[in-house]
């Protein structure tokens, strides 16, 4: 089989990366999907919260894959559900497998990776103790009881405050569940603020910061966790001890981008995000292999990751009219202040046809900051931040006019300063 | 009434059920989980020794070079996963060599083939990962690595294959011994047999504690703590990788295992609890910075999981094999610590063969000597993979997305004799659920295909057996109007 694109997965970035691939007049395109439907892991979230800045309104998880899915069906975008993508080679050949059309080989002239993340495990934490029945990542539990009906505990003790641990410590309390305290490593929560309020405050479901869990008890099941709180080196604090019976742990404790296709073609990975390195094109190293949605990074809102695939669907279409442009004027964007990485890693002001997002975390939270951006010398964006924290992705719009007016562009620089 | 009885199904009660089943008679396996495999034999290094460290003369090291040299034949005859790789005891300084060459002489003296100490340069070549401090090593290419879980269920399989009874969820609480036969209480019931194996692991000397005043035994449960890496940092090292046990205690191991993960333990806590599998901080701290001597650059932030299994430490660190004396019919298999599943053909061998000196067995005549494992798909060739989906679809369904398993291998688990009954049991027949997400996207997949081929509800699906039930109710059952309404 051969496709002019092919995306590896129909997730959120999937879908949104075929649909402007499509608009962007490229008609061969296949979707390649593991599980069941399309909509990847927003099928599973049924909670509402989804669709504010793509469609003014606010759609639960399901809805929100609904209306993209709607669009690939709409447009006849070919897709494969149920279809493991078991690797790629470097020249783009895509071996696959499902029940009905056995082992595949797809020939793709672009690649659009959008795989996106699982979650940190149990053992990826090396938390002590059993390993009994009832410890569970968030996702998994929301599986459990969004998708089949299944209640997976009664009283429950989440351990991270990423946003699908309190949305599951919403989640558990509505289904029945008593969630007895959400403990969080960090000295700050891990997810959205409006979710804090939202899933926590409301349902006075307590935050402990600072906290992790030192032990679990019960050999079959779970019969109860110790959590401790943790000093400035992140060790526990002996004496702080604090015991909960309870059957359940949930596990929320950060997201992984799932890159091992991509590692099994030559992708270079960044060792921060553990996602691809990719240019202003969202293209990674390898030339027609781009890189979409939580594949390439971990993202808070479901809105940024369509709005990412969509430009990596275009740049796609692109590379299929021009090839890959020469990248002998690429300039690295540097940071300094608070920034752990950005995406793009690296821009060519001569392939910028578009306004370009510029996408970074910081490492810690900060407080009354202000964050320009430089071409050479000169702040072409500077925006106030009250508070900055690893939980909330930043964004800085980099406009074509301002990149036309440096012609001689040598520096692409983000600094997080003192307001 | 049985002919033996084999109390504990781990690796070395089915070796024993699998040499004792090429003879006439009535066997049992008892086995108090839900499954085999379940103890010491889940929980540890996975390795073939090959048979240099333990003292000459033991019956530990006869039974090491023995099962060494066993081994290889038997994985190609059950079909279970064995890689002679080789193994490195490394040596840190210099004053610490005269210990690394009286490692070797014990090892010739034991009958160890091929042992050669190498130098430094040599070493490095060898294993470029090994810390660039170490002056030498004892090579050992007889050593090697194994899939213990699947070891251990070709040895079941193939036992019960050729007629042998298994029994799980059955703990036994006492015997009585009658006049040439024992009667076993087990909370499900009493069980009558001519003889006993005892095979209980860390619980073997409670077992033959309860049946002999002339030696008492003492099991010390020792904990080893592990941890798994992920499969990315496959190639590490290509052989096992030991540190001479030496002024920094005795040291961890680094190995590949046989499905492509570096594992690296285990400590060695003595601790009472004889179910004490948990893992502790203290422990998991203590074997990172252990584990980071002999190697440079462990990728140890590449762990998936940890875990930790007990040794059965008998006082004397001896294997403790054959009948008790005041207890005739009663047969020992225990203080199997390390090197116990390297060593367990030999001791299944050795125990068959004298019971069937004493009872006087007869050999079968249909005797099957070799077992099938799982179909993998991996294994096969792109023409054959293809036919076999055409054939069998659910081939062509990846459940596991980490470790790539197959409805078709679950099914396979669930449904060949002695067939796994919950999550675990599937994990160590497919792997699903041990790669690096740990069982998150396929548990309630695999859940499901569980309840579908076992005619059951999901709600009865355990992670392994007994109250590990994985889901306590549905959504809003505690809330009664809203269940009425």
């Amino acid at each position: 089989m051969k496709y002019e694109i092919a995306i590896i997965g129909g997730g959120p970035a999937g879908l949104a990366a075929a649909i402007a691939a499509y608009d962007a007049g490229c008609r061969s395109i296949l979707i390649l999907e593991r599980d069941n439907q399309l909509g990847g892991i927003l099928n599973q979230c049924i909670h509402n919260g989804f669709g504010l800045h793509t469609f003014g309104e606010e759609l639960t998880g399901p809805e929100y894959a609904a209306r993209f899915a709607k669009q690939v069906l709409d447009r006849g975008i070919e897709y494969k559900l149920n279809t493991m993508v078991l690797s790629i080679s470097e020249d783009k050949k895509i071996t696959a497998v499902n029940r009905t059309d056995g082992l595949i080989e797809i020939e793709a002239t672009a690649v659009i990776l959008a795989m996106g993340c699982r979650e940190r495990s149990r053992g990826a934490l090396n938390i002590p103790g059993f390993r009994p029945a009832g410890i569970y990542s968030a996702g998994t539990a929301q599986r459990l009881v969004n998708i089949e009906g299944f209640l997976p505990g009664r009283r429950v003790v989440i351990l991270g405050s990423g946003d699908i641990g309190l949305i599951m410590a919403r989640r558990m309390t509505l289904e029945g569940a008593k969630v007895l305290v959400v403990a969080e490593l960090m000295p700050y929560s891990g997810g959205l603020k409006r979710n804090i309020v939202q899933c926590l405050n409301d349902f006075d479901i307590p935050l402990k910061l600072s906290h992790t869990v030192v032990d679990i008890q019960g050999r079959e099941r779970v019969t109860g966790v110790t959590i401790a709180e943790v000093g400035p080196d992140r060790k526990p604090i002996p004496g702080t001890e604090i015991h909960y019976d309870c059957d359940t742990l949930l596990l929320s404790c950060g997201l992984l981008p799932e890159n091992e296709l991509s590692r099994g073609m030559g992708v270079t990975i960044s060792p921060v995000t553990n996602g691809p390195v990719v240019d202003e094109s969202l293209q990674t190293n390898i030339p027609g292999v781009f890189a979409a949605g939580n594949v390439l990074h971990v993202h808070d809102l479901v809105d940024f990751v369509s709005e990412e695939a969509a430009a990596a669907g275009r740049a796609a279409a692109r590379y299929l009219e021009q090839g890959s442009q020469s990248g002998a004027g690429e300039i690295n964007v540097t940071f300094e202040g608070g920034p752990r990485y950005t995406v793009p890693a690296s821009i060519d002001p001569k392939r910028v046809s578009d306004d370009l997002v510029i996408r970074f975390r910081v490492g810690g939270v900060m407080k009354n900051r202000r964050v320009r951006l430089y071409l050479d010398d000169e702040v072409v964006v500077s925006r106030k931040r009250p508070v900055m924290a690893p939980g909330e992705m930043e964004e800085l719009k980099l406009t074509k006019e301002a990149l036309a007016a440096h012609p001689d562009l040598k520096r692409i620089h983000i600094a997080v300063e003192e307001a | 009434m049985y002919d033996v009885i084999i109390i504990g199904a781990g690796v070395t009660g089915c070796a024993v059920a699998r040499y004792l089943s090429r003879y006439q008679g009535k066997m049992l396996v008892l086995e108090r989980a839900e499954d085999v495999c379940c103890g010491t034999s889940k929980a540890n290094s996975a390795i073939i020794h090959a048979g240099f460290d333990a003292a000459h003369g033991s019956l530990m090291a006869e039974m090491n070079v023995r099962g060494n040299r066993m081994v290889p034949q038997l994985a190609r005859d059950l079909d279970f996963p064995f890689q002679m790789n080789g193994s490195l005891v490394v040596c840190m300084s210099e004053e610490d060599m005269p210990r690394l060459r009286a490692l070797y002489e014990n090892g010739v003296k034991n009958g160890v083939e091929h042992l050669e100490i190498v130098d430094s340069k040599r070493l490095h070549e060898l294993e470029p990962n090994v810390s660039k401090n170490a002056v030498a090593a004892l090579w050992a290419p007889t050593g090697g690595i194994v899939c213990p879980f699947n070891m251990t269920i070709a040895l079941a399989e193939n036992a019960y294959a050729n007629g042998v009874e298994f029994r799980f969820n059955t703990k036994v609480t006492g015997f009585t011994r009658g006049s040439g036969c024992w009667t076993i209480h087990t909370d499900g019931g009493d069980f009558q047999t001519r003889y006993v194996v005892n095979a209980a692991g860390v619980y073997a000397d409670v077992l033959h504690n309860m049946v002999s005043e002339e030696r008492k035994l003492h099991i010390t449960p020792r904990r080893g703590d592990y941890c798994l890496l992920d499969k990315q940092t496959g190639g590490f090292v290509s052989h096992t990788v030991f540190q001479l046990p030496g002024k920094l205690g005795k040291g961890v191991l680094v190995s590949p295992t046989v499905h492509g993960n570096i594992i690296v333990g285990p400590t060695a806590i003595d601790i009472e609890d004889r179910d004490g599998t948990n893992t502790t901080a203290a422990g998991l701290d203590d074997l990172i910075a252990k584990a980071g001597i002999s190697v440079d650059n462990l990728p140890i932030r590449q762990t998936i999981t940890s875990f930790a299994g007990l040794r059965a430490h008998e006082d004397h660190h001896e294997f403790v094999i054959g009948e008790v004396g005041d207890a005739p019919g009663f047969i020992d298999c225990a203080g199997i610590e390390s090197p116990g599943l390297t060593s367990a053909p030999a001791i299944g061998e050795t125990v068959a063969e004298l019971l069937r000196e004493k009872m006087g067995l007869a050999e079968k005549e249909n005797f099957i000597a070799t077992r099938k494992g799982l179909l993998d798909p991996k294994t096969l060739s792109r023409e054959e993979y293809q036919a076999l989906i055409r054939e069998n679809p659910a081939y062509g369904q990846i459940i596991c997305r980490c470790e790539q398993v197959t409805e078709g291998e679950i099914i396979d688990a669930i449904r060949r004799p002695l067939g796994a009954r919950s999550l675990d049991g599937v994990k160590r027949r497919t792997r699903a659920g041990m790669g690096r997400c740990q069982a998150g996207f396929c548990s309630p997949r695999v859940m499901e295909i569980l309840a579908r081929e076992l005619g059951v509800s999901q709600a009865e699906i355990t992670k392994c057996g007994g109250a590990s039930r994985l889901i306590v109710g549905v959504n809003k059952d505690s809330i009664g109007e809203v269940r009425e309404g």
